[in-house]
C-alpha cells in the first residue's frame, strides 16, 4: 500500500487478470491488464493454454493424415481450413479439381462462413449484454451442422476436403434441402438483425470502439473482415480467386468508421452473401453431375465398390492408406479467405510422403496480437467488447 | 496462358528488386506462381522496407514470419516472411539463411504486427531476432525448456504432466510412453531395395579370358 497522503487512494493502478476461465474470453485466453481506475494501461495477452503442436504432429503424418488436424483449428469453420491445406497440396502435385467438386467446396466453404460468423456475432452480442441472439443463432447453425454431417458423417470435424476434391458425393436429396434453406435464411437475418442493428444499447458498446486505421490494419498483419471494416475491397475471393469463385456473383461490403460496429454489420452482410453463393452453387450442382474428385489413382484413393471388384483399386487402396502419395520437393503459400482472414498454409515438401514442414498461418493470431494496440486508452468494459469483434478462436490461435 | 504472364510479372518484379538493392537480393525464383527472394540476413530489414515503400512494389500487408529447419545444413534455419501487396495483388516470399547463435535483425520496426511471429519463432525453433522489444516464449507451457519444432526435438517431448493427489499440485515427469513411438517412413520397400539373386552377376561380369 502506498503511503498515505503520498497518493490519492482513490486512484490506485490495479493490475488484473481477465481469463483463462472469462466466459468472455472466448476460450482459453489469459490477459494481463493494468487499469488507471477504469482505464486500460496495458494489455499482456498471455496466449498457448490449448498449443497442441499441430505443426510438428503433421510433420509425422502423412499428407491425408494430416487434413483432420486443420478441423481441430478453428473449430466453428472447420472445411475452410482443411481448403487451404488441399489447395496447396494440389498445387504442389498439379492436380486439377473438378468442376463439381469445386462447386461443393464452395458450398461448404460458404457454410462454414455463416457457421463462424453466426457464432461471432451472437456471442459479441452476449458479450455486451444480449442474451437472446445467441439463443436464436445457435439454432440456425444446428441446422447448417447438421448438412455438414450428411455430406461427412461429422457435425464437426468433417474431414471431407481432400487432396483431389472432396471425399464423396453429396446426395440429390442434400442439395435440394441447403436450397431450401438458403430461402428460409434471410427471414432469419431479419429477425436477428431487428434485435441488434438498431439495438441502442448495442450500438452504444460498440459505435466507435475498436476504431483501427487501414494503414495499420496491413503493418499489423489483419485480413478479412478486420480490412474490410477499415475501407479496403480486399477479398481473396475476388481478388485472387481459387476453385470456381470468380463465376459467382456476390457483394463485398466494406465499412468506413474502422469500428466494431462496422465490423458486426460486415458480418451480417457477408452472411447474406454467402446464403446467395450457395444457392448459386446448388443451383448448378442439381444441373451438373460429374466427379467429384481428380480421377488420378495415385492420389485419389479408389471408391469402394471398386475395390470389391478391381485388384488395381485394391493395391492402390492399400498403397494409399499406408504409405500415401508423395509429393515432389518444393514449397508453396496457398491462402483462403476464411471467415475470420486470411488463413494461409506455408508447406515445405521434400519428395517424400510427408511434409517437411507446414506452417499454419492464423488470421485470429495476427488479430490477437494487436490487443495492446486496440485497447490502450479505452474502459475495461470495452476489452471484452473489442475482443468480441476481433473474432478469436483459440483453436487456431494457439494451434 | 494466363499463369505464364503472371510468372512474367513476377520475374520482373523481382529483377526491379534485385536492381535496386543487388547486396541484399542473393537469388530471384519464380516457382509455382510465386516469387521468391533469397537474401542477405543482414540486409533483411532493408530489404523489407524497400518492399514496402517503393512505389512499384507497395507490399504494405503484413502476412507472416516463420522458420524452417534445415539441421544438415552450415546454417540450420530458414526464416521465411511472406508479404502481401493489395495494390499489385501479388505476393512475395523472402527467405534468409542463419543460425543457432547469429541474430536476424527484427522486423517489428518495418511491420508491427512481426511481433509474435518472432516471438513464435523464437519459442519453436530458439532463432534470435535483434532488436525486439520482448523476446520472450510465446505458446509453450510457462517454464518450458527446448525447441519443439527442431528436427531433432522428439514429437513426444521430454516431460509428462499429471496432477499428483498426494502433493496436491501438478507434478512433470520424464515421458513413459506404454508402447514405443511408431513412426515408419513408408518409404517404398517396392524401389528401395535391390534384391540380387545368386547367380545374375554373371550375366553381366566381363568374360574371363
Amino acid at each position: 500500500m502506498n503511503a498515505p497522503g503520498k497518493i490519492d487512494p482513490a486512484v490506485r493502478n490495479f493490475q488484473i487478470n481477465f481469463g483463462p476461465q472469462h466466459p468472455a474470453a472466448h476460450g482459453v485466453l489469459r490477459l494481463i491488464l493494468e487499469l488507471d481506475g477504469e482505464i486500460v494501461e496495458r494489455v499482456d495477452p498471455h496466449i498457448g493454454l490449448l498449443h497442441r503442436g499441430t505443426e510438428k504432429l503433421i510433420e509425422a503424418k502423412t499428407y491425408l493424415q494430416a487434413v483432420p488436424y486443420f478441423d481441430r483449428l478453428d473449430y466453428v469453420a472447420p472445411m475452410n481450413q482443411e481448403h487451404a491445406f488441399c489447395l496447396a497440396v494440389e498445387r504442389l502435385l498439379d492436380i486439377e479439381v473438378p468442376r463439381r467438386g469445386q462447386l461443393i467446396r464452395v458450398l461448404y466453404s460458404e457454410i462454414g462462413r455463416i457457421l463462424s460468423h453466426m457464432l461471432n456475432v451472437t456471442t459479441q452480442a452476449l458479450d455486451v449484454g444480449a442474451l437472446t441472439p445467441p439463443l436464436w443463432g445457435f439454432e440456425e447453425r444446428e441446422k447448417l451442422m447438421v448438412f455438414y454431417e450428411r455430406a461427412s458423417g461429422s457435425r464437426m470435424h468433417a474431414a471431407y476436403f481432400r487432396p483431389g476434391g472432396v471425399h464423396q458425393d453429396l446426395p440429390r436429396q442434400l442439395v435440394e434441402d441447403i436450397l431450401a434453406w438458403t430461402r428460409t435464411f434471410p427471414a432469419f437475418m431479419d429477425d436477428l438483425e431487428g434485435l441488434l442493428t438498431d439495438n441502442r444499447i448495442f450500438k452504444q458498446r460498440n459505435v466507435d470502439i475498436g476504431i483501427v486505421s487501414l494503414e495499420d490494419a496491413f503493418a499489423w498483419g489483419f485480413s478479412g473482415v478486420m480490412v474490410r471494416g477499415s475501407g479496403a475491397a480486399w477479398d481473396l475471393r475476388r481478388s485472387q480467386p481459387y476453385e470456381c469463385y470468380d463465376e459467382m456473383e456476390f457483394d463485398i461490403p466494406i465499412g468506413k468508421n474502422c469500428d466494431n460496429y462496422d465490423r458486426y454489420c460486415i458480418r451480417m452482410e457477408e452472411m447474406r452473401q454467402s446464403a446467395e453463393i450457395m444457392r448459386q452453387c446448388c443451383e448448378r450442382l442439381l444441373r451438373e453431375p460429374g466427379p467429384v474428385s481428380a480421377v488420378d489413382n495415385k492420389i485419389v484413393p479408389p471408391k469402394r465398390g471398386e475395390m470389391k471388384r478391381s485388384m488395381e483399386a485394391l493395391i492402390h487402396h492399400f498403397k494409399l492408406y499406408t504409405e500415401g502419395f508423395h509429393v515432389p520437393a518444393g514449397e508453396v503459400y496457398a491462402a483462403v479467405e476464411a471467415p475470420k482472414g486470411e488463413f494461409g498454409v506455408y508447406l515445405v515438401a521434400d519428395g517424400t510422403n510427408k511434409p517437411y514442414r507446414c506452417k499454419i498461418r492464423a488470421p485470429g493470431f495476427a488479430h490477437l496480437q494487436a490487443m495492446d494496440f486496440l485497447c490502450r486508452g479505452y474502459m475495461l468494459a470495452d476489452i471484452s467488447a473489442i475482443l468480441g469483434s476481433l473474432d478469436i478462436v483459440f483453436g487456431e490461435v494457439d494451434r | 496462358m494466363v499463369q505464364s504472364d503472371m510468372d512474367d510479372t513476377l520475374k520482373e518484379l523481382g529483377a526491379h528488386v534485385k536492381e535496386a538493392l543487388p547486396d541484399a537480393v542473393a537469388e530471384v525464383i519464380v516457382a509455382y506462381g510465386e516469387l521468391t527472394l533469397v537474401a542477405s540476413a543482414s540486409e533483411v530489414v532493408k530489404l523489407l522496407t524497400f518492399l514496402r515503400d517503393d512505389p512499384s512494389c507497395r507490399f504494405v500487408s503484413f502476412i507472416d514470419i516463420c522458420g524452417v529447419d534445415w539441421p544438415r545444413r552450415e546454417k540450420r534455419f530458414d526464416v521465411v516472411y511472406h508479404l502481401l501487396s493489395p495494390t499489385l495483388n501479388a505476393r512475395v516470399r523472402v527467405r534468409v539463411e542463419t543460425d543457432e547463435t547469429t541474430p536476424v535483425a527484427s522486423a517489428t520496426g518495418v511491420f508491427a504486427g512481426a511481433l509474435w511471429f518472432e516471438r513464435e519463432a523464437f519459442d519453436m525453433y530458439g532463432i534470435l531476432f535483434s532488436g525486439h522489444p520482448e523476446l520472450r516464449r510465446l505458446l509453450t507451457d510457462y517454464g518450458f525448456d527446448g525447441y519443439p519444432l527442431r528436427k531433432d526435438f522428439p514429437t513426444t517431448g521430454f516431460v509428462e504432466v499429471r496432477y499428483d493427489d498426494e502433493r496436491k499440485r501438478v507434478v512433470y515427469e520424464p515421458v513413459k510412453l506404454a508402447q514405443e513411438f511408431r513412426n515408419f517412413d513408408f518409404l517404398s520397400p517396392w524401389e528401395g531395395p535391390e534384391y540380387v539373386l545368386p547367380g545374375d552377376e554373371k550375366a553381366t561380369a566381363p568374360k574371363a579370358g
